[in-house]
């Protein structure tokens, strides 16, 4: 019997194969291993059924909690968001799921088509006009992003407003430890003024704490520096907000996974990149595009691949091979399934429920929300107890509460980042207000009744 | 392939027409309702300008257009990858149900750690697994794929040179002819120059050139072994002995680790660190070109540098998210943990196969790449004839002079029935024809794909020129990849906006 459940072969299969190749057993062809490297024991468990693996890994399940079974506020790039039935059932389907990259066009057009909806229906949602088959996910998409403006403009200054998501910053000056780039953090009002010499100014709207940002004179600055202008946004909002086509962005770039992927505890997901058609030739990562077959049949095909790697090496745009073609395929299933009108709705909603509870958030005694200006799905929550005693005395109470903006590292704020979407249900955010009335003012009664 | 019309009218004839030609005004689902307040809540300067012109289809539309578009894709699931370097074995699909269970699917990336106990004990379980296979002493989960391990070693690489005060003269990387692209690409990102070494007449790196390259301003080598000919580096030792001599470091590229699992240790070969592409060696889904998931296991010496958080397991057996023993990391390279979702089927397929179904895995692969070469290398020349591991190059540069070029053999065997190898890589071999069977094709398979190319070459032989006209019976004949590049058309646009 095989060892591994999924060899097909026979010990009669395996004595013909080799007889065909002339060895009498599988160590004959292994004589460049060195010999006192050779079979090491590796100290692994022994190998399990099928029902046993499901058993187990249902164990090690029902160790976590999902989101939902309890009062959620998380958010920020990644969100918990309702997925149509019809999303996984097409998207994951063996025929897409288990395809290997579209090398192949004349039998990948299942793949190479979708894919290129992909790009066609973010092109619309963002109003630019060229969007990537897709990045990792969203902080390496930014990084991703810089280096492409360091490319295009020969400068080695970054400049990054501190009000995008501290994930993404990170993962900036991870990537800048390579090429040597000098990463600048200035608050959001301060990237204009920064703009000198800059090979880019990088601003999110709506910010990680949920406020919208004027992004046009951060725009209008990076352009009259030279410069190049990257709006870090949310696939969501763009339904809602001007997009960033509209708003002078040259490069766009963002976290697809709200857009029917699974939270799944931070991946895989869906980065996005577009650009302005002139700088597609910078533009990192594979590309589809509409071409011909021999008989006049419309097609796709992976299209400018002399800027990857597999072409022109160390002279490529980006190292970047594997992508989340998956992911792109799904986020193409959720827009045609949700339609303009069900985008529109679960954006909608997100924004009518953040403001509701924030209203009544900020009634309580003390609280406030933290950051001025219009918000849209998700904001600062402010109250007189420390960030983290808070969050802490929430989470005791089974409510996941959002982030902690100090602690996170957004300078000169602190309190509860509360991200709502169309999942977020009245008797959450009732549960949010009372342990907040409860554990702030000391009171639960109050909150009960609002 | 004909497929059922969908009533939608288009100008030129289409396979199936893109979801903006099936549209109708005032079409719309139900999936999400309500949300129309929301507009009053945004400041008007806010406000979206153009209506969002997204399809107006029904679902049931939106099925059938997907339905067709599968049907027209080659997948594992419906038929055998030869492709050399891709491991495309079968994808067990309890791997896929797993990642689904929604204590592992819907969890959020920051919630905190006493939520998400089975999830890190998972994470924690996976990394002392991949430590173990590969002989190394620690991990990082996050890298999303090959490359994206590749760019992270790098940046340890850089981060350890300088930690030693040599981060200003260690400048150059040192990457084999017969390497992935990614690899110079790679180390181009962190900044490094680099030197490329040829390869011997027996398919090795040739230890002389290798020896010329090296010098102070040496970062180090990036090693794919068994390399990209399919073929273990015969003095692996001595070349990592002599990168080490020179104050260099040893990556190693593990995108073929299919032929290693329980058959040899990385680690004990000589090697500093070495990645996994679990999306191809632990079987998970490629998704038609992602996702995968890259960690990246090294050894003690670089372990401080690796981007964090890692899972520690406390003495209570509850487990956290630290960073404690990565002092001079290099930082995050993504915004979480990694490509969880991938991670959880790799685990569950290491847990079915165990280490006895581990080696066999390894054992399987190499048997049948063995017996593919021996089967075909009569009529196609093997470019290094010598036992293979888990894949083989074939040069097509014979047939290419009779008038038929591995081009067109591979376009050929889209009419047999099978995908194509990989073709014209290595760059190192004229005409490369790359084949990977892995492990989990029956014989009788690997023998239809031996007679399918046999054929292939009788046809070369006798009337080579219908070949260019290869595919015949694909969903569509050979496309104009020229004109796609020239005047690239990369997204649909509306008839009215040009």
């Amino acid at each position: 019997m095989n060892r591994n459940p999924y060899s097909p072969h026979t010990e009669a299969d395996r004595r013909e194969m080799l007889a065909a190749i002339g060895v009498s057993s599988v160590d004959d062809l292994l004589g460049a291993i060195p010999a006192d490297a050779r079979r090491p024991a590796l100290g692994l468990p022994a190998g399990m059924s099928e029902a046993e693996v499901q058993s187990h890994l249902a164990s090690l399940a029902a160790r976590d909690r999902p989101a939902g079974a309890g009062p959620f506020f998380l958010g920020g790039p990644v969100q918990r968001r309702y997925i149509p039935a019809a999303v996984p059932a097409l998207a994951y389907r063996g025929e897409f799921l288990t395809a290997y990259t579209p090398y192949q066009p004349e039998i990948s057009q299942g793949t190479l088509q979708s894919v290129f909806e992909y790009q066609s229906l973010m092109s619309e949602l963002l109003a630019m006009d060229v969007v990537n088959s897709s990045m990792y996910e969203g902080a390496s998409a930014v990084a991703e992003a810089a280096l492409m403006a360091v490319r295009l403009t020969g400068r080695k200054r970054v400049v990054v407003a501190t009000e995008v998501y501290y994930q993404y910053r990170e993962t900036l000056r991870t990537y800048a430890r390579g090429p040597e780039l000098e990463i600048v953090e200035v608050a959001t009002r301060d990237l204009a003024p920064s703009a000198a010499g800059a090979a880019c100014l990088i601003v999110q709207h709506p910010d990680a704490l949920g406020t919208l940002v004027d992004v046009r004179p951060v725009a209008d600055a990076a352009h009259a520096a030279g410069a190049l202008c990257v709006q870090v946004t949310e696939p969501h909002a763009c339904a809602l907000l001007e997009p960033p086509g509209k708003l002078g962005a040259d490069i766009v770039v963002g976290e697809g996974q709200p857009l029917g992927i699974p939270m799944s505890f931070g991946g895989p997901y869906l980065g996005i990149i577009a650009c302005r058609d002139a700088l597609v030739r910078q533009l990192p990562g594979r590309i589809v595009g509409e071409t011909r077959d021999a008989n006049g049949t419309r097609g796709f095909v992976n299209t400018l691949q002399t800027r990857e790697q597999h072409i022109r090496r160390e002279k490529a745009t980006s190292n970047i091979c594997t992508n989340e073609a998956i992911a792109a395929i799904v986020a193409s299933v959720y827009l045609a399934l949700m339609g303009p009108r069900g985008l529109r709705a679960a954006a909608g909603l997100g924004v009518e429920r953040a403001h509701r509870l924030a209203e009544r958030l900020s009634a309580l005694e003390g609280c406030r929300i933290g950051d001025e200006g219009p918000f849209f799905d998700r904001f600062l929550l402010a109250t007189p107890l420390d960030e983290r005693t808070l969050h802490d005395a929430l989470e005791l109470d089974g409510i996941e509460a959002g982030g902690v903006a100090g602690a996170d590292g957004y300078p000169g704020r602190s309190g509860l980042v509360v991200q709502c979407t169309e999942m977020t249900t009245e008797a959450e955010m009732d549960a949010l207000v009372r342990g907040v009335t409860r554990i702030v003012t000391g009171s639960g009664e109050k909150a009960a009744a609002g | 392939m004909r497929l059922p019309a969908s009533g939608a009218t288009t100008a030129a004839p289409v396979l199936e027409p893109l979801l903006f030609e099936l549209e109708r005004e005032g079409r719309a689902g139900r999936h999400v309702r309500g949300g129309e307040n929301a507009d009053a809540l945004i400041p008007a300067g806010f406000r979206r300008g153009e209506p969002l012109r997204l399809p107006q289809v029904t679902e049931s539309q939106v099925v059938r257009h997907y339905m067709h578009l599968s049907e027209v894709n080659y997948s594992v699931d419906t038929g055998m990858y030869p492709l050399g370097s891709c491991t495309m074995k079968y994808n067990p699909k309890v791997n896929d149900r797993v990642a689904a269970l929604p204590g592992l699917a819907d969890l959020h990336p920051r919630q905190d750690d006493a939520s998400v106990q089975g999830a890190l004990a998972l994470l924690w379980e996976l990394e002392r697994m991949l430590v173990k296979i590969t002989g190394m002493d620690a991990a990082t989960l996050q890298p999303a794929a090959g490359a994206h391990a590749e760019f992270t070693a790098m940046l340890v690489f850089k981060a350890y040179h300088a930690w030693r005060g040599e981060g200003a003269t260690r400048r150059r990387m040192i990457v084999p002819d017969s390497a992935h692209g990614t690899n110079p690409a790679s180390a181009a990102m962190c900044g490094f120059e680099v030197t490329t070494v040829k390869s011997d007449a027996r398919g090795n790196i040739d230890l002389d050139a290798l020896t010329a390259a090296l010098g102070p301003d040496v970062v180090g080598l990036m090693l794919t072994n068994p390399n990209t000919l399919g073929l273990f580096e015969e003095r692996v030792r001595a070349v990592c002995d002599a990168v080490h001599a020179a104050g260099g470091l040893v990556y190693g590229d593990g995108a073929n680790m299919n032929a290693l699992l329980g058959l040899t240790r990385p680690g004990d070969l000589g090697l500093d660190c070495i990645h996994i592409n679990v999306h191809k060696t632990f079987s998970t889904p490629h998704g038609g070109g992602g996702p995968g998931a890259g960690p990246l296991c090294v050894k003690e010496r670089l372990r401080p540098f690796l981007p964090g958080p890692g899972v520690v397991r406390e003495a209570d057996g509850t487990f956290r998210r630290s960073s404690d023993d990565r002092p001079r990391s290099i930082g995050r390279v993504r915004s979480f943990f990694g490509s969880f979702g991938v991670l959880v089927r790799a685990y569950a397929y290491m847990r079915t196969l165990g280490e006895e179904g581990m080696v066999e895995t390894s054992e399987d692969a190499i048997l049948a790449a063995n017996y593919l070469a021996a089967r075909l290398k009569g009529r196609y020349a093997l470019a290094y004839d010598r036992p293979c591991m888990h894949e083989f190059v074939l040069s097509a540069a014979a047939q290419k002079k009779k008038g038929a070029a591995a081009l067109d053999i591979a376009k050929a065997l889209i009419d047999e029935g099978f995908h194509p190898s990989s073709v014209y890589f290595p760059l190192i071999v004229p005409e490369a024809m790359m084949i990977e069977p892995t492990e989990t094709e029956p014989k009788e398979t690997l023998d239809a794909f031996a007679d399918a190319l046999l054929r292939i070459a009788d046809r070369v032989e006798s009337d080579p020129a219908p070949l260019h006209d290869a595919p015949l019976t694909a969903p569509l004949r050979r496309l104009d990849e020229v004109t796609a590049a020239r005047h690239p058309v990369l997204r649909w646009k509306p008839p009215s906006r040009p």
